[in-house]
């Protein structure tokens, strides 16, 4: 039986304001050519300078994974041709990068090891036309950090979880957006195949898999041709193969005819990049989605709620600032997820503060609102911002709490009927329900139901 | 017609010179005298009579911008110049106007100098001769049949025939103090990182380094303090600070040791260049330096180490002279066709040469026994200089090139031969040293003879000190028709 | 050190230099005679040494996270061979 072998290596974009090596915007979507100077078009003479914050970044990634952070690192060129490629080389590390090691957590799967993360510089666009090729440069020269896995993945669903589980993981430490459709976060797959008993087989590398039911497509693709190719006594061949989601098939890049040499060698336009072990310490790791959810879980959350709040790094953050984990969550999967799903609102633009919601709570604590009262108030809150006393004012949604009045409709209630006052003080205690019915009907709903069970036991003698 | 430079700033500043005059006796003189050398490749005079009017009121007005302010200076064509075509002796290149300036031009220009044009080289700074132009060669000075050196060919004839006050250079691997030699006048390549190199177009980004070359020491050190020092665009520029150098200049040098290695006075060393040079050495032990024999054991591998990494480096800093974003572009159908007829019409036959032996060296297979094996030696010969300094040395002297001027198409043709005359220039860019070329005399045929110094990593001013020491006891002569 | 022809070929593709049969030619016998005398560092014994590829001062400043203006589009395309109102033209390119 043959086992599949994949290894993922992800290119994620560095939450940064400029670029890696010059002070142009990254900022997606900005009209072609809008973004670029002298360092990121490859004009003579200019010259790369590191941006501060991509290294930062970095550090953040590598500590949150547990990789080995070099002290020092070098950096190196990456030669090929190519028209979004401008400098005729990429800036990238290569011996020495700056994370070696580490591991990510996949949960309901295991640690999967990683190679390295190292730092590099992403290339242009270029748009095929029927006259020739448009090169657009405002992409060229933006932070990357490259996340190579060991090749320990054993099924597509295996490297869909892993890659789910590492984006979230990058996401909550604000070294990326999560954005697969902006291209900010891009895979590449490894895939070979192999009788388990015997060395590891030739890999085909997959490129452009930009979503991550492609990564499962692509990678599934490429296993049954690898097993059918070696079915039929052929022999697979180390190559580069794009995937085509539209035909859902993978193919040799034409491109690749000539076999990869880079010629790689140290960068000699930027020292070495030094990164003493004060900077290292004073870097800031964000909590990680694990153990949040377990900090969720050990609240009292249920795991499927907890799954869904920390599925969505704004939910969680929103969680973290309502206080009481469990209420917290009911509130998060029950009513703003409703009023989500409806596209009620936005989960980007909130109208309301979390100190609201804890407002709403406190109405419901003090008995001023019932629970179906609370329900009405979040939802107008969750639609509007409306502060919640003020709808309890509006929609007069305040319990009686006078309880000279609730005496008065409690003896209405055991005048209109006697018998079966009778019959609980006889010892049918499930009537106080219906009693206490009938006393919440004549208070159209705005009853405390706790002060009225009381009032009745109180008449009734217990 | 022009003296020192250190003369030029000093009658500016005692109101004897106008700023204005004196760019128009420049110009008059190029325009006179160019012809026969070809030093320019183009000026920039409108710009250039705007900034000495300018010059002229902040002078007349006594307040300066710096002790250079209305100095015309003239620039290697590897500097980027805002709105000026910028070649770097290449066809590729032709045309190609940059939209920024290179950070030693902004410098040079904030300390009030008159950048009156740019000046001829070796294509890519490729070359020792400056034959390998696309434009045409310049010519020496002394006798038009030589060449003045390379690649800074243009700014040492300029300053050498008198058509400047100063240039800029860059030196690789003696890019400036050969021609500085070859054309008598001084030539300095600070240490590495001492100035910095953006905006100008790269050779070998290692070795690089952007120098002064003007007719005297002075001159040469008051543009080294008006360029040096950190740049936040060039990160392999030094945060160390700028000493003042004419301060240093004027010590004494009484007490310095010169070390004098054995390996640079060995075979192929013209026998009038070497009389020449241990005249001046005799000049420096009178004025109180003690000379002190060393060795430099891995000197004789220099050539070879610097024609590995400098190729090297080359290979992939040419990469981006593909057509696409600037320069020239040959019609074709496909992207490969493109790139490949860019290229082969774009470069001429040195730089063709050097990218085909810097890709040979960096290709799969090749890397250990070539490139790395270079970097190497590389760290070898500069830990021979650290146990030269370490034994108390201050300066190693030298001769600058091993025969005085070639003639015109001599060593054309023969590579090997041409790489060779950098053999006493190129150890101090392996180590990232500073070193300078100062005249010391003259061959029967009159041709000028430079001795070089070279010095602890950013230890200019010594260099300075001795250069001016040695300046002093020279013969001065001026060439013919010039 | 010979070189030889298909050597030259391989080394000119890689580097994007279209030669004709004739510098191929003369390149071959040029670097070959380059590449002799390079091969006098196969003496030198550089066992425990390190590479030096840096000659400088290490631990620069980094640059800090800050935009700055750059070009405009018509200044980064004004040089370019062929360009359309946005972008840089090339003959189309084949994946
Ligand atoms: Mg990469
Ligand atoms: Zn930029």
């Amino acid at each position: 039986m043959l086992q599949p072998v994949i290894g993922l290596e992800v290119h994620a974009q560095l939450l940064t304001r400029t670029k890696i090596f010059c002070g142009c915007s990254t900022a997606f979507g900005a009209p072609p050519n809008t973004q670029v100077c002298p360092v990121c078009l490859g004009l003579p003479g200019a010259l790369p300078a590191l941006n501060r914050a991509v290294v930062e970044l970095a550090v953040r990634a590598g500590k949150a994974f547990a990789c080995r952070i070099a002290g020092r690192s070098v950096w190196s060129r990456k030669n090929y041709f190519y028209p979004d490629l401008p400098k005729g080389y990429q800036i990238t590390q290569f011996d020495l990068p700056i994370c070696a090691g580490g591991a990510v957590d996949v949960p309901g799967l295991r640690k999967v090891q990683l190679t390295r993360i190292h730092l590099e510089e992403d290339a242009g666009k270029s748009v095929h036309a029927e006259g020739g090729s448009e090169v657009d440069l405002n992409r060229s020269g933006v932070p990357l950090i490259e996340i190579v896995g060991e090749p320990v993945l054993r099924s597509s669903e295996e490297a869909s979880e892993y890659l789910k589980a590492l984006r979230l993981a990058l996401v909550y430490l604000g070294v990326n957006d999560g954005n697969l459709e902006e291209g900010s976060f891009r895979c590449d797959a490894n895939v070979s195949v192999h009788e388990p008993s015997a060395k590891l087989g030739t890999r085909v590398e997959l490129k452009n898999i930009n979503s991550f039911r492609f990564v499962r497509q692509a990678i599934d693709y490429e296993i049954a041709r690898q097993v059918a190719a070696l079915g039929r006594g052929e022999r697979i061949i180390q190559e580069t193969r794009l995937y085509d989601h539209e035909k859902n098939e993978t193919r040799a890049m034409r491109s690749k005819e000539e076999a990869n040499d880079y010629r790689y060698f140290p960068e000699p336009d930027l020292p070495p990049l030094v990164v003493s072990p004060a900077w290292i310490d004073a870097v800031q790791v964000p909590r990680l989605p694990n153990e949040i959810t377990a900090g969720l879980l050990a609240a009292g959350v249920a795991p499927a709620d907890a799954r869904t709040i920390v599925g969505d790094p704004r939910l969680a953050a929103l969680h973290a600032r309502l206080g009481d984990p469990r209420r917290a969550a009911h509130f998060i999967v029950g009513e703003l997820s409703r009023a989500l799903n409806d596209r009620e609102v936005n989960l980007d633009a909130l109208a309301f503060e979390p100190a609201q919601v804890a407002e709403a709570w406190a109405l419901q604590d003090a008995g001023t609102i019932s629970s179906t009262g609370l329900k009405e108030v979040l939802a107008e809150l969750i639609r509007t911002g409306k502060p919640p006393a003020q709808t309890v004012l509006e929609r007069g949604l305040a319990q009686v709490q006078d309880l000279a009045a609730l005496d008065a409709v409690v003896d209405a209630v055991l005048a209109r009927y006697p018998s079966e006052a009778g019959k609980y003080q006889a010892g049918k205690k499930t009537l106080l329900g219906f009693l206490v019915g009938a006393a919440m009907k004549e208070l159209k709903g705005k009853g405390n139901p706790s002060a009225l069970n009381a009032l009745f036991r109180a008449r009734l003698g217990g | 017609m022009v003296s020192g430079l250190g003369e030029v700033a000093a009658g500016l500043s005692k109101g004897a010179l106008q700023p204005s005059e004196l760019l128009e006796a420049c110009l008059t003189r190029i325009a006179a005298l160019d012809d026969k050398l070809h030093a320019f490749l183009r000026l920039t005079e409108r710009t250039a009579r705007a900034a000495a009017k300018a010059a002229d009121l902040r002078r007349a007005a006594r307040q300066p911008l710096s002790a250079i302010d209305g100095v015309p200076i003239a620039l290697k064509d590897n500097f980027c110049m805002e709105g000026v075509e910028t070649t770097c002796g290449s066809r590729i290149l032709q045309g190609y106007v940059p939209p920024y300036d290179a950070t030693a031009v902004a410098r040079l220009e904030a300390a009030g100098a008159v950048i009156v044009g740019k000046l001829n080289m070796d294509e890519f700074a490729m070359g020792s001769s400056t034959e390998n132009s696309a434009f045409g060669p310049t010519r020496n000075p002394w006798d038009l049949s030589r060449t003045p050196g390379g690649s800074s060919g243009g700014s040492a004839a300029a300053v050498a025939a008198g058509l400047v006050p100063g240039a800029l250079g860059t030196d690789t691997g003696g890019s400036i103090r050969q021609p500085a030699s070859l054309c008598g006048c001084v030539g300095l390549k600070p240490t590495y990182g001492r100035v910095s190199r953006y905006g100008v177009i790269a050779f070998a980004s290692s070795l690089d380094q952007v120098g002064p070359l003007a007719p005297d020491v002075q001159g040469v050190a008051l543009l080294l303090q008006s360029i040096a020092g950190q740049d936040e665009r060039d990160q392999t520029s030094s945060a160390r600070p700028v000493p003042s150098y004419g301060e240093l200049l004027e010590k004494s040098v009484r007490g310095l040791t010169i070390g004098v290695p054995k390996e640079l006075f060995a075979e192929g060393l013209d026998g009038q260049v070497e009389r020449a040079v241990r005249a001046a050495m005799a000049r420096l032990e009178e004025d109180g330096c003690t000379l002190k024999p060393i060795s430099l054991p891995n000197a004789p591998h220099a050539i070879a180490a610097y024609y590995l990494v400098a190729t090297a480096e080359a290979s992939s800093n040419l990469a981006r002279y593909d057509g696409v974003r600037f320069g020239h572009r040959a019609q074709a159908d496909s992207l490969l066709e493109m790139y490949q007829a860019t290229r082969a019409e774009g470069f001429g036959a040195e730089v063709k040469r050097r990218i085909m032996l810097g890709t040979y060296a960096l290709s799969a297979g090749y890397y250990d026994a070539y490139y790395l094996r270079a970097q190497k030696v590389r760290t070898l010969i500069r830990r021979d200089f650290e146990q030269a300094f370490a034994a108390g040395v201050d300066a190693v002297v030298s001769p600058t090139c091993p025969t005085t001027a070639f003639r015109l198409g001599e060593k054309s043709g023969e590579p090997l031969a041409m790489y060779l005359s950098d053999v006493y220039t190129v150890p101090a860019n392996l180590a990232g040293l500073p070193g300078i070329s100062v005249p010391c005399g003259f061959d029967q045929g009159g041709l000028p003879i430079g001795v070089q110094l070279v010095g602890r990593p950013f230890d200019e001013g010594t260099l300075l000190r001795l250069a001016r020491a040695a300046e002093r006891g020279r013969e001065q002569r001026t060439p013919e028709g010039f | 050190m010979a070189i030889d022809r298909a050597q030259v070929r391989h080394v000119a593709r890689l580097a994007r230099l279209r030669l004709s049969a004739a510098e191929e030619e003369l390149y071959a016998a040029q670097l070959g005679a380059v590449l002799g005398y390079l091969e006098r560092l196969a003496a030198v014994d550089v066992s425990s040494v390190e590479p030096l590829s840096f000659a400088g001062d290490e631990g620069s400043s980094l640059r800090e996270d800050v935009a700055r203006s750059g070009l405009s589009r018509e200044q980064a395309l004004a040089a370019a061979p062929q360009h359309d109102a946005q972008a840089f033209v090339v003959p189309r390119i084949i994946e």
